[in-house]
């Protein structure tokens, strides 16, 4: 094998004199290669890839042997001359599109930029450059594109001139951060396509950081996990997938949610919980000094479905499409609702004031968010006993104590957790504290509006499963709100896939994800990256996809 | 003893305060800010000069009627203290440390002579037999023992303090901040003392156009800057909350309501405000004589008034962030999940959106109260500041502009003044910044 264009060697990586965020760890990267570095959040992935750059704050202590581009130890470069390699020789893509684009600069002046600084051409070329960047990316019309803002441009067009971007100071290495991780999946299935159109065209080497296993499976040649600052198994492709080494990356492949396990269930139909009927959400558009309603944005627009006692519905959509929109307005969080809500025999949208609030205690919710769906201010046991408080006051606070120690024992937290503050929580225990609260008033029915998406696999799995159990203990059914396909095989009785505010289809599970009927499900089950065992090209995943 | 306006509102407003942090006392999310600030050093040394500071304006605050055959003015227990101090009155301008009076008088010599010259003070330096040569080393020793007894002080304190504390509460002495807290409190206890030994013999500011002593002067401001800054926020915060709180958790009719009210009264300048305000509470007082007997009742009313209306005119900043703040809260989960269990709206208000806000109130707190003694100090100087016999440092600056433009210059009411609003101006930015950082989340108040 040629000579590596990256070689990082015995790296480390500490904050404030602190515990060693990236411990000890040494890979190489090699022309032309895709390199993926896996891990969960919080592993010290990003944090290696910037310190390569040398991008961390200044309170951060970078140890290492050497980090050579092409033989060039980076370390011993000024700030002045690392300047000329960021961007020049290495380019850097992040994570989220709309944070890391300038609002207030038109996409073709943020693309000039780097040109400029880089190359200084004179004006014709560098408008000519611009625009073959933006097609390389390709960007539709890129002659009217190129004066547009951020905010004017889709997700998945924004990450396209964050890449151009990257591309500008053509680069012979290219780091992609999480490059599709606040995307839609379909969106992510043509954002990694063209990386990789990208590197066949370039030669570049693409150092993809990611923690989505089925992913890099896809797209990576070799591939090193991380755990806890430490890389634990490094692979070629295919031989790791095949044959995980270390027991932590089997752990994590696991826990890999699989769209076969939906075929192994089938349950007993149940009677009806919940009736929806031609439900809408309007958002009303005003114009004028008089605030006239012109028109209404249409976010649910007459969806209609039922949910069985004990069962799990899945509503599946990507971005935007009102998935959590309905799920809050199932539960009146929103106004602007209408439609027929039954629930339990009750028809909930006749009733209003004192009675709802007497209802609210059979539907409950949890929240995608883990960090902002608790106030920080209070203590779990408070936060857990908030609903027994309001809808039982006559509930002493002995019993309610008590009430709140099972319902955390039952989660699976720790016996002191009711003393301690959220921020002390990780990420999965949040979640668990959340749906503590929602069953501490006895709901019959708990939308989850994507509780694991803010999830590392591993914790995603266990939450799924304290979910299924706890339906089994307590019959409670489940509206479960996903973009992702892959936790709804997982979880799910029966599907229905959301698109522009409407339900396009609606089955049971085994038929929704074996057999689609509707173009759109196919396209977006196509898009989900499948774990790839054999060697195969990136184009044939979408048939393996849907089995 | 008497208990004006002023004085039963700074009374009642430390009783709220000491209620307030025996409720927060054992809350963590209360108690780690707190930790973070006692370890700072800043916070800490501003902290201890801003205690000197109120100490001193509570002091001023326990009002009575002097004993018999001293006058029936009121006074107060800081006036009574320094007796000496408020009757050493010269005949008119006099220099820091001076022995003469500033300006020319026909004096009558024991010889029968009469002489066109600078008289002796009467109090100032008035025990020196011969000015011109034990002038200077008369001040440095007078100086020296002033400072030695204040510094003995101290070290006495501190020493008794050494002896009695336990081990584990020794930290309260060797840790870092503690030695810098020490430090503060050795520098401004023995200056203090050295200054207030002093002025039994001499003017240290000097005096100003009927004679009175400076340092007494500045000293009184003290009392005026803080009920300035604290009355006001008193009267603001109230407003600010509810108002900013509801505007934008209802939105709707009410956020309208409000936020049309505080743009409306935000474009009314507010010096004609304070003006209009002030010309009504005089009418009142002349109409109603028979309630405002002594000067100092008028005086503050006067003062209550200007600050009931500053603090009218200043809430819509404050209020406008919590409205801000509000709606983003709002929109948050936790709220959304508290509604989902049929908690009520008012419990919402009360246990998820208030304390999520307090950081705002706090910091803005602090940083307006800086900002309100040096209103005050603008306001006077214009004349519609509060009543040209109380004592402020507005008032002090405003009598010293006229004497600028005169030879030699009369200089020591603009300095005296000058230092004592640095200081505590100064030392109430250094808290509130130490306040910022330790209930700001993203600046690390956790780690």
């Amino acid at each position: 094998m040629n000579n590596p264009i990256l070689s990082v060697a015995h790296l480390s990586v500490s904050f404030n004199h602190g515990n060693k965020v990236v411990d000890d760890i040494s890979f190489d990267v090699y022309p032309g290669e895709t390199f993926a570095l896996v891990g969960e959040s919080g592993s010290g992935k990003s944090i290696t890839a910037l310190s390569v750059l040398r991008l961390l704050p200044p309170n951060a202590r970078i140890q290492a042997r050497a980090i050579s581009l092409q033989g060039d130890n980076l370390l011993r470069r000024s700030e002045y001359e690392l300047c000329r390699i960021r961007g020049r020789r290495i380019g850097l893509i992040f994570q989220d599109p709309m944070s890391s684009l300038n609002p207030v600069m038109t996409i073709g002046d943020q693309i000039e930029e780097v040109i400029k600084l880089h190359f200084d051409p004179p004006q014709q070329a560098l408008k000519r450059r611009v625009l073959e960047l933006l097609r390389q990316v390709e960007i539709p019309l890129p002659e009217q594109r190129i004066n547009d803002y951020p905010h004017q441009l889709s997700g998945g067009q924004r990450q396209r001139v964050m890449i151009a971007i990257a591309l500008a100071g053509e680069p012979d290495l290219l780091i992609a951060d999480e490059p599709t991780t606040s995307l839609d999946v379909t969106i992510q299935a043509q954002i990694l396509a063209l990386l990789k159109t990208l590197q066949q065209q370039t030669g570049m080497a693409l150092w993809l950081i990611s923690h989505d296993l089925a992913l890099v499976s896809n797209l990576a040649d070799r591939v090193a996990v991380m755990q806890q600052g430490k890389i634990v198994e490094t692979g070629h492709c295919d031989e790791f997938f095949r044959h995980p080494q270390h027991p932590y990356t089997q752990k994590l492949l696991d826990a890999l949610p699989s769209m076969q396990s939906c075929l192994t269930h089938r349950r007993q139909e149940t009677p009806p919980l919940l009736q929806v009927e031609d439900f809408k959400v309007y958002y009303p558009i005003r114009k004028g000094i008089f605030k006239r309603v012109v028109d209404h944005v249409r976010a649910v627009d007459g969806v209609s479905f039922i949910i069985q006692q004990g069962k799990t519905l899945a509503l599946v959509g990507e971005s935007g499409c009102g998935k959590t929109t309905l799920g809050k307005g199932l539960l009146n969080l929103i106004p602007g609702t209408a439609g027929r809500v039954t629930l339990d025999g009750v028809a909930l949208d006749t009733i209003q004031g004192e009675a709802l609030r007497q209802k609210r205690a059979d539907m409950q919710i949890v929240f995608q968010d883990p960090f902002s769906s608790m106030n920080p201010r209070m203590l779990v046991g408070d936060i857990v006993a908030e609903g027994i408080q309001a809808l039982h006051p006559g509930v002493s606070s002995v019993n309610r104590q008590e009430r709140v120690r099972q319902l955390l024992q039952q989660v699976g937290l720790p016996e002191d957790a009711a003393q301690r503050y959220p921020h002390e929580f990780s990420g999965g225990q949040r979640q668990r504290i959340c749906i503590a609260r929602a069953l501490a008033v006895d709901p019959k029915l708990i939308v989850c509006d994507e509780p694991t998406s803010a999830l590392d696999v591993s914790v995603q799995a266990q939450i799924i499963e304290l979910l299924k159990s706890l339906q089994q203990e307590k019959g409670v059914s489940y509206l479960f709100i996903t973009h992702d396909l892959a936790v709804v095989a997982e979880i799910a009785d029966e599907v229905a896939v959301m698109h522009k505010g409407r339900i396009v289809e609606y089955g049971s599970v085994a038929q929704v994800l074996s057999e689609p009927r509707q173009a759109y499900t196919k396209k977006l089950l196509g898009a989900v990256p499948v774990l790839r065992t054999e060697n195969k090209p990136f184009a044939d995943q979408g048939k393996e996809a849907v089995l | 003893m008497i208990i004006l306006w002023t004085d039963a509102l700074i009374f009642l407003l430390i009783a709220v305060m000491l209620l307030l942090g025996f409720y927060l006392r054992g809350k963590e999310y209360i108690k780690r800010p707190m930790q973070q600030i006692a370890r700072s050093k800043t916070g800490m040394m501003s902290l201890t000069v801003l205690i000197f500071f109120v100490v001193v304006g509570l002091l001023d605050s326990i009002h009575f009627k002097p004993p018999e055959g001293h006058g029936n003015e009121i006074i107060s227990a800081l006036d009574y203290w320094a007796t000496p101090l408020r009757e050493h009155s010269e005949k008119t301008y006099s220099a820091p440390f001076a022995v003469y009076l500033y300006s020319k008088e026909m004096m009558t010599l024991p010889d029968g002579t009469e002489q066109w010259g600078y008289p002796r003070l009467q109090f100032g330096g008035a025990h020196l037999a011969d000015p011109e040569t034990e002038h200077l080393p008369d001040i440095l020793e007078k100086a020296f023992y002033g400072w030695l007894q204040g510094a003995g002080l101290v070290v006495f304190f501190m020493v008794l303090l050494v002896s009695l504390l336990r081990e584990p509460h020794k930290r309260f002495i060797v840790s870092p901040t503690a030695k810098a807290v020490w430090a503060v409190v050795f520098l401004v206890v023995s200056v203090n003392y050295m200054l207030v030994y002093l002025s039994a013999y001499y003017h240290v500011f000097g005096t100003d156009k009927v004679g009175e002593d400076v340092f007494y002067q500045a000293i009184k401001s003290i009392r005026t800057g803080l009920v300035i800054g604290t009355l006001t926020t008193l009267v603001m915060l109230p407003m600010a909350l509810v108002f900013g709180i509801m505007a934008g958790f209802f939105r709707g009719w009410v956020d309208d309501v409000i936020q049309y009210v505080y743009t409306t009264l935000n474009s009314i300048p507010s010096v004609l405000l304070i003006a209009a305000s002030i010309l009504m509470v005089q009418v009142y007082m002349a109409a109603h004589e028979e309630k405002f007997t002594s000067v100092i009742v008028r005086a503050d009313m006067r003062l209550l008034f200007l600050c009931l209306i500053l603090g009218v005119t200043s809430w819509t900043g404050l209020c406008r962030l919590l409205r801000a703040e509000t709606l983003k809260l709002r929109e948050m989960e936790y709220v959304q999940a508290a509604q989902a269990m049929g908690v009520r709206r008012r419990v919402i208000l009360l246990r998820h959106i208030l304390p999520n806000v307090m950081h705002i109130v706090l910091i803005s707190v602090v940083l307006d109260f800086s900002s309100l003694v040096l209103a005050e100090a603008v306001l006077s100087y214009i004349n519609i500041g509060v009543d040209p016999t109380t004592y402020s440092w507005g008032n002090m600056i405003n009598g010293a502009r006229l004497e600028m433009a005169r030879e030699p210059v009369v200089w020591w009411s603009l300095t005296a003044s000058f230092i004592f609003m640095f200081a505590l101006v100064l030392a109430a930015n250094l808290f509130a910044d130490t306040v910022r950082d330790a209930f700001d989340p993203r600046r690390g108040a956790y780690e």
